[in-house]
């Protein structure tokens, strides 16, 4: 087990470095090819005199090549580094992922900023996804071809089918401008205010959940019907047991065992639909610092932003593979 | 509802069990009648689609819930099951009956260990700690001669062989020492020498606890070396049933003749090929009109009047002993000579 927890870990580590090569290659690659700077994206549109351009190109470091400067940069990560030439310089202590251009900030200190929002929102939306969908994929199971069952998997098709940027804005409609249950929803943090931290994220939560519960509503039903018609059911059934122990103990249990992985994965990923969540709701999350960066061609965001994701995915994806040995017996990694 | 004339411990009366579906009423089962007595194990036999196990989770009322239709009687020691409450049946379900299943890999749950299976079938009907129950079902384990069964406690489904799976399930199945034991085909997913030491197994328990076994099979050799009494079940009727020897030696139904015939023997010179039976098991959705079997009955001449196609046939005390019982339209004389003089001498 100890043995396999490394194997993958070394594995991720490896992907990390080949993610973060790739994008800084894209970076190095892409103006060479449009035959422009990098540093004109840190300049702006007013164009500096050949001088000038020089001068930053050697501060940021753009004079040297690309195994250089991604060596550079990985060595920020671990030991700090300093970036500039004697007339100016910032000192950008580990774990440094780099300067952004156009904010002026170390973009470590732009993410730990971003990353507890990120997280409120990715976990309360999970919680909130993980549970209606599967409480109600297992009811909807349970009363195959009920009223409940049809109304419950028709709603989960017009979820999947309505995009955040549609149900976000309609819940910010009703609540917060129609009915004015939520007339202040700026961001608190946990500690320092949780009931606004709640009201600023409850609808965020239900505008991301809403998505991804029915897609495990519908998944955990399939699952469930699957798993009821199972020899292990009938055996349970013919114990005596209680039509409740039945169906969560021995139906449920086996159920949600896929459902554990793909939600694993699905957290790892959630950045990609955060993004419009934050977009909508303005909530300066990971997905927002990066679609303002990729708007405004900060590179070294980009390569952070990019750099925290993929650990992200990494770390869901060896915690499912755990997971899953932890929820299936017949799994074993030694 | 009263009571039947019978002391018999399992007595299933007129029974019918019907699935509505897209195609057409499915007849599953079709007016079954048999007892069972403790001590005594009753074999049904038949081929795939005949009824068997429908009949079975009929008696433990794993139907209920389903679209099933169910009519008749179920009387277990003067209990009525078919009418019964969900509850009722569940109250009986592991405790007064219990069932073994074909396939024990896929009948116990990949995810919990086989000694919590069986501790939670024992805690479902005695209110119990939790290391009376464990205690319990290490016993029982060892009952079922599963070596070393504190460990093999802890282990999963399977990490165990078949043979030792299907031992952990009758010991799951016995835990709250039922009365009444149906076993469906409980030797079928195992090879043969495994088989033997099962059925050995559930011949001692059922020695010892004085139980009604229902052995529900499509292997004659099964049958033979364990049962008492025999149903012959086709298109979800009983189509012969008597004691083992009269089933054997004696069988007066064209269908019994037929599964004799394909069964492999020792004795038998390796020339001699198996007689399978000509045709195709019947749709149950249309029933063949007259005798059940007469599609694929090759003694439709013996019977005047094309009565075996019109007729349907009822289930009539050969004469001969009081449990033997033939549904056939030949004469009972004809079918002697006919067993006797043609088909006895073949097998």
């Amino acid at each position: 087990m100890i043995r396999y927890i490394l194997r993958r870990s070394i594995g991720g580590v490896l992907v990390l470095v080949v993610t973060s090569f790739v994008t800084i290659f894209i970076f190095f690659i892409g103006p060479k090819v449009a035959h422009i700077s990098p540093a004109l994206y840190f300049v702006g549109k007013i164009p500096p005199t050949i001088q000038g351009q020089k001068l930053i190109e050697h501060r940021l470091g753009f004079d040297q090549n690309i195994f250089e400067q991604y060596w550079n940069w990985v060595k920020g990560i671990f030991a700090g580094r300093t970036i500039g030439d004697d007339q100016s310089l910032v000192h950008c202590s580990a774990p440094c992922l780099g300067y952004s251009f156009r904010q002026n900030l170390p973009v470590t200190h732009l993410i730990l900023q971003a990353l507890p929002i990120e997280i409120s929102i990715a976990v309360g939306a999970a919680i909130l996804w993980l549970v209606g969908g599967v409480v109600v994929g297992s009811i909807s199971a349970l009363k195959r071809g009920s009223i409940f069952d049809r109304a419950a998997m028709t709603l989960a098709l017009a979820a999947v089918s309505l995009p955040i940027f549609f149900t976000g804005p309609l819940l910010l409609l009703v609540f917060k401008y129609k009915l004015k249950w939520l007339p202040n929803t700026e961001f608190a943090g946990l500690t320092s205010d949780p009931l606004q931290w709640f009201k600023s994220l409850i609808l965020p939560w239900i505008a991301l959940a809403f998505v991804y519960a029915a897609l495990y509503a519908r998944l955990t039903r399939a699952n469930m019907l699957e798993t009821m018609s199972e020899d292990y059911i009938r055996t349970a059934r013919a114990k005596g047991l209680a039509r409740r122990d039945v169906v969560i103990r021995h139906g449920l249990r086996a159920a949600i065992t896929p459902i554990v992985t793909i939600f694993g994965l699905d957290i790892g990923q959630l950045i990609g639909n955060a993004v419009i969540t934050e977009t909508v709701f303005n909530l300066h999350g990971l997905g927002l610092l990066s679609i303002q960066a990729i708007n405004s061609q900060d590179l070294p965001i980009i390569l952070g932003v990019t750099l925290v994701a993929t650990f992200a995915v990494v770390v869901a994806n060896i915690l499912v593979d755990i997971g899953y040995a932890a929820v299936d017996p017949r799994v074993s990694y030694s | 509802m009263t009571k039947p004339e019978t002391d018999a411990f399992l007595s299933v009366r007129d029974l019918r069990v019907h699935f509505p579906t897209a195609d057409g009423l499915v007849k599953s089962v079709d007016g079954l009648s048999f007892d069972v007595n403790r001590g005594e194990i009753l074999g049904i036999v038949g081929e795939s689609g005949s009824g068997k196990s429908v009949t079975s989770q009929a008696i433990l009322g794993l139907h209920k819930g389903s679209r099933a239709r169910i009519t008749g009687e179920i009387w277990l020691d003067g209990t009525e099951l078919v009418g019964a409450s969900e509850e009722k049946m569940r109250s009986l379900r592991g405790d007064k009956m219990a069932m073994i299943f074909q396939d024990p890999l896929s009948s116990m749950h990949p995810f919990y260990r086989v000694g919590d299976q069986i501790t939670e079938a024992y805690q479902v009907h005695n209110k119990v700690s939790k290391s009376v129950a464990k205690k319990r079902a290490i016993e029982m384990l060892d009952r079922v001669g599963i070596p070393n069964p504190d460990k093999r406690f802890d282990e999963y489904p399977h990490q165990f062989s078949g043979g030792m799976r299907q031992r952990a399930m009758i010991a799951m199945a016995l835990v709250c020492d039922p009365k009444l034991l149906i076993a469906d085909e409980p030797t079928t997913a195992l090879d043969v020498t495994v088989q033997a030491q099962i059925l050995d197994l559930m011949r001692d328990l059922q020695r010892e606890f004085n139980s009604a076994i229902i052995l529900i099979t499509h292997d004659l050799g099964v049958v033979a070396e364990t049962c008492d009494k025999v149903v012959v079940m086709y298109g979800g009727q009983c189509v012969e049933t008597g004691t083992v020897d009269e089933i054997f030696y004696e069988p007066e139904m064209p269908y019994a003749w037929g599964l004799l015939g394909s069964m492999p023997r020792l004795d038998r010179t390796r020339q001699d090929r198996l007689k399978p039976i000509a045709g195709q098991p019947p749709s149950l959705i249309q029933v063949p009109k007259g005798c059940v079997f007469n599609p694929r009955c090759a003694y439709q001449d013996k019977v005047p009047d094309d009565m075996c196609r019109t007729q349907h046939p009822d289930l009539v005390p050969t004469g001969t002993s009081a449990s033997h019982a033939v549904r056939c339209h030949i004469h009972p004389e004809e079918r002697r000579r006919i067993w006797a003089d043609e088909i006895q001498p073949t097998l």
